[in-house]
């Protein structure tokens, strides 16, 4: 009799073990997400999936930017490697790509891929696999402070041409404002300058052309001018004391604490100067500007083209198929009006961009659909190797180490060194 | 390491001729039995985390690598070319170089004085030694994070100090000028506690009656200083040193939450940027050439120094 219920007990301990075993899945999700309105609304989405998906567990991790660049190929070695990681597409996908550390996810988003937006979709997609679903579009320009530019009597809808942002740059420092702040040590904020200016100058065909080394790579003339053009504007020292010690996220406060005119950042710095102003309540809404980045004269870019990111999510292999799944619910067009309509997002699900209710949201937006040259942040497009090079040299360029020269002929090096 | 096992006769000994001497003279079989038991997990372990490793790094060091996957573009000594062609690598080499001058010429003779101060007892005299202790205890990183608030140009205890004078304060970790001055400061404050408590122990066994005897003979204070105490410190001073170089070319942990070797590479150090180049910009087969460049710096710095200076230690 003893020996009986010994045995039901056990038995009843290995069923309960296994019902356990069977019914958790863990997703495994890492972001790098700042904004603590969006994480919310994310942890929301997770628990809700949870909720209609009984025994499937999503686990948010969270890295810090520059950390979670840093750690990403060690991360994604290890045999307990998140399942859905961060991506800024570029380069960088390419490597992981080419390592075999990503999942091929290309028959299990069939038919659903088709309300992405195909432009975005596509810097996920590799030889007709796709390997990670975008979750969103950004345009890089100038924010600005409309009671600092009109106490300095500038308007930003005049700046049109680099000379004209070179005037107001002046013209705000004669008035005691600080014209322009900047995060230099994270050394990505500056680069937008250096990169933009070369979208401008030689537009889509130089880019190409660098990258198969043609026309002298980026030693070549489009570089070389983009960086003079970026020292011009050194020159007049529009950035805040100090700017080389500051880290980005510090000086999206700084602009939402009021104490800057403008800033050259990603589209959705209009919303996280709130989250990171002193105060938590930043620049309202009818006290920012917005324009887009300054043609140059004689440029072969159109106005229209535009630099920015492309962000989106990756499945790393070996991943349950829940990952995907939960990818697709995460990427639909429900959550994503509703990320819109909280203005975090450009979406890239068909039909989302109904949410956008703000202007600005909405202007960031047609924008990007008239852009019929759209750059991915060459930091990323370029891959980590080269990419961070162009950071360096931006950095430089503005602290005054390197000339323009110099600048263009170490990026080259390191494309041609390739690793 | 290497040498009691080379020049062991073990080695030379075949195993037929090893059973019957082993049966021989006890002496010999009492050294060979504490060989065959304490050698082989030293070895392994030796062997497993150290030789492996630098044998490891130098593998990838010839090979153009992100650090993804197997290794497979053999470039041979490219990326130590690369490395010795990169301006920041040199300005890291300074940079450790002026460490190394900063710790000896300021932070021991800073430590000994002190220690000279307070190893005598008197009221408060353990207080004293514990406060300047204190920064040794505290985390590198934590230290780096609180001195960039102290170093703040905005909001920092160095700026409200420049306004008080009415003047417009200083970022220092954001120029080039500056941020190297500013990283050194912190070195010299955190560590000289560490030289100073080591020199407190040597000086408090120092026998006192040769202190005395010199005293009842007519020496002064600082004559007994001068031909008596610091000699007897030699050999704490030998060791001080040594810490101070090998702890000088291996800093990183305060540089990266100071500057991460920043503005323009200005302060980077030796390891700070080899983070910045192997794993900020996966180029581990590059960061591995630093790696190994590195290591042949210290290994011949800790053996010639031991050769020359702590032969007797």
């Amino acid at each position: 009799m003893r020996l009986l219920a010994k045995l039901g007990l056990a038995a009843a301990a290995c069923l309960l073990w296994a019902t356990v075993a069977s019914a958790d899945t863990t997703v495994k999700w890492l972001h790098i997400e700042v904004n603590p309105a969006q994480v919310k609304i994310w942890e929301e989405v997770a628990r809700a999936y949870e909720a209609s998906h009984p025994g499937v567990k999503i686990e948010m991790q969270f890295l810090e930017n520059e950390a979670y660049k840093a750690k990403l190929p060690t991360i994604l070695q290890s045999k307990d490697r998140p399942n859905i990681i961060y991506s800024w597409a570029g380069g960088v996908l390419k490597a992981q790509i080419e390592a075999g550390v990503l999942e091929d996810i290309t028959e299990q988003v069939k038919g659903y891929s088709d309300s992405v937006t195909p432009a975005a979709l596509a810097a996920f997609t590799d030889g007709g696999h796709v390997y990670g679903l975008p979750i969103s579009l950004s345009q890089v320009g100038f924010v600005c402070n409309k009671e600092l530019m009109a106490k300095a009597k500038v308007d930003p809808t005049a700046i049109k041409s680099w000379d004209d942002l070179l005037s107001a740059v002046k013209t705000l420092k004669a008035a005691g404002v600080t014209p322009i702040v900047v995060g230099g040590a994270d050394k990505w904020p500056l680069h937008f300058y250096w990169t933009h200016l070369a979208v401008r100058i030689g537009g889509k065909p130089a880019f190409d052309a660098a990258l198969r080394g043609e026309n002298g790579g980026f030693a070549g003339d489009t570089f070389v001018k983009s960086g003079e053009l970026f020292k011009q504007l050194v020159d007049l020292q529009p950035f805040q004391n100090g700017f080389l010690g500051f880290k980005n996220p510090q000086a999206v406060g700084y602009f939402g604490d009021g104490k800057a005119a403008m800033t050259l950042a990603i589209s959705s710095v209009y919303n996280l100067q709130r989250a990171l102003a002193a105060d938590k309540v930043g620049l309202s809404e009818d006290k920012i500007c917005w324009f887009d980045f300054p043609v140059v004269q004689g440029g072969k870019g159109a106005p229209t083209d535009t630099l920015g990111g492309i962000t989106g999510w990756l499945v790393t292999k070996g991943s349950p198929k829940e990952a995907v799944d939960f990818l697709k619910y995460f990427i639909s067009k429900d959550v994503q009006t509703r990320l819109a309509a909280g203005n975090f997002i450009i979406p890239v699900v068909q039909g989302a961009d109904a949410g956008l209710n703000n202007s600005f949201m909405k202007l960031i937006a047609s924008n990007l659909a008239k852009s019929n040259y759209h750059q991915n942040f060459y930091d990323q497009s370029l891959g980590p190797s080269v990419g961070r090079v162009v950071n360096d040299v931006s950095a430089e360029i503005a602290g005054g180490s390197m000339s323009p020269q110099e600048a263009a002929k170490a990026i080259e090096a390191a494309r041609k060194q390739g690793n | 390491m290497a040498r009691p096992i080379a020049s062991s006769p073990a080695m030379g000994v075949s195993p037929a001729s090893l059973s019957t001497r082993a049966v021989g003279g006890p002496s010999w079989d009492g050294r060979f039995t504490v060989l065959i038991l304490f050698l082989p997990p030293a070895l392994l372990l030796f062997t497993l985390f150290v030789v492996l490793p630098i044998g490891e790094a130098a593998w990838y060091s010839g090979f153009n690598w992100n650090g993804f996957g197997r290794p497979t573009h053999w470039i041979g000594f490219d990326n130590y070319r690369f490395v010795l062609e990169t301006r920041a690598f040199w300005l890291a080499l300074r940079n450790n170089g002026l460490i190394i001058a900063v710790s000896l010429c300021v932070q021991l003779p800073l430590a000994l004085t002190l220690a000279l101060m307070l190893a005598e007892r008197f009221r408060g005299a353990v207080a004293l030694r514990m406060l300047f202790f204190m920064p040794y205890i505290l985390a590198e990183i934590a230290t780096g994070l609180i001195f960039s608030f102290v170093y703040d140009g905005d909001y920092g205890l160095v700026a409200s100090i420049w306004r008080s004078f009415g003047a417009e304060p200083p970022h220092l970790l954001a120029s080039t000028d500056t941020a190297m001055l500013a990283v050194l400061i912190v070195i010299v404050w955190k560590y000289f506690g560490f030289h100073m408590m080591l020199f407190i122990a040597a000086l408090q066994s120092i026998d006192k009656s040769l202190i005395e005897a010199a005293r009842i003979d007519g020496a002064t204070r600082s004559q007994s200083l001068r031909h008596i105490v610091i000699p007897l410190l030699y050999p704490t001073i030998r060791l001080s040193v040594f810490f101070a170089i090998v702890g000088s070319l291996q800093l990183f942990d305060l540089v990266m939450p100071l500057t991460r070797g920043g503005p323009a590479d200005s302060s980077n150090t030796m390891v700070s940027f080899l983070y910045n180049n192997g794993i900020s910009r996966m180029r581990v087969g590059y960061g591995s050439a630093i790696g190994v460049i590195l290591f042949v710096i210290c290994v011949t710095f800790a053996f010639t120094y031991k050769r020359w200076f702590m032969r007797d230690e």
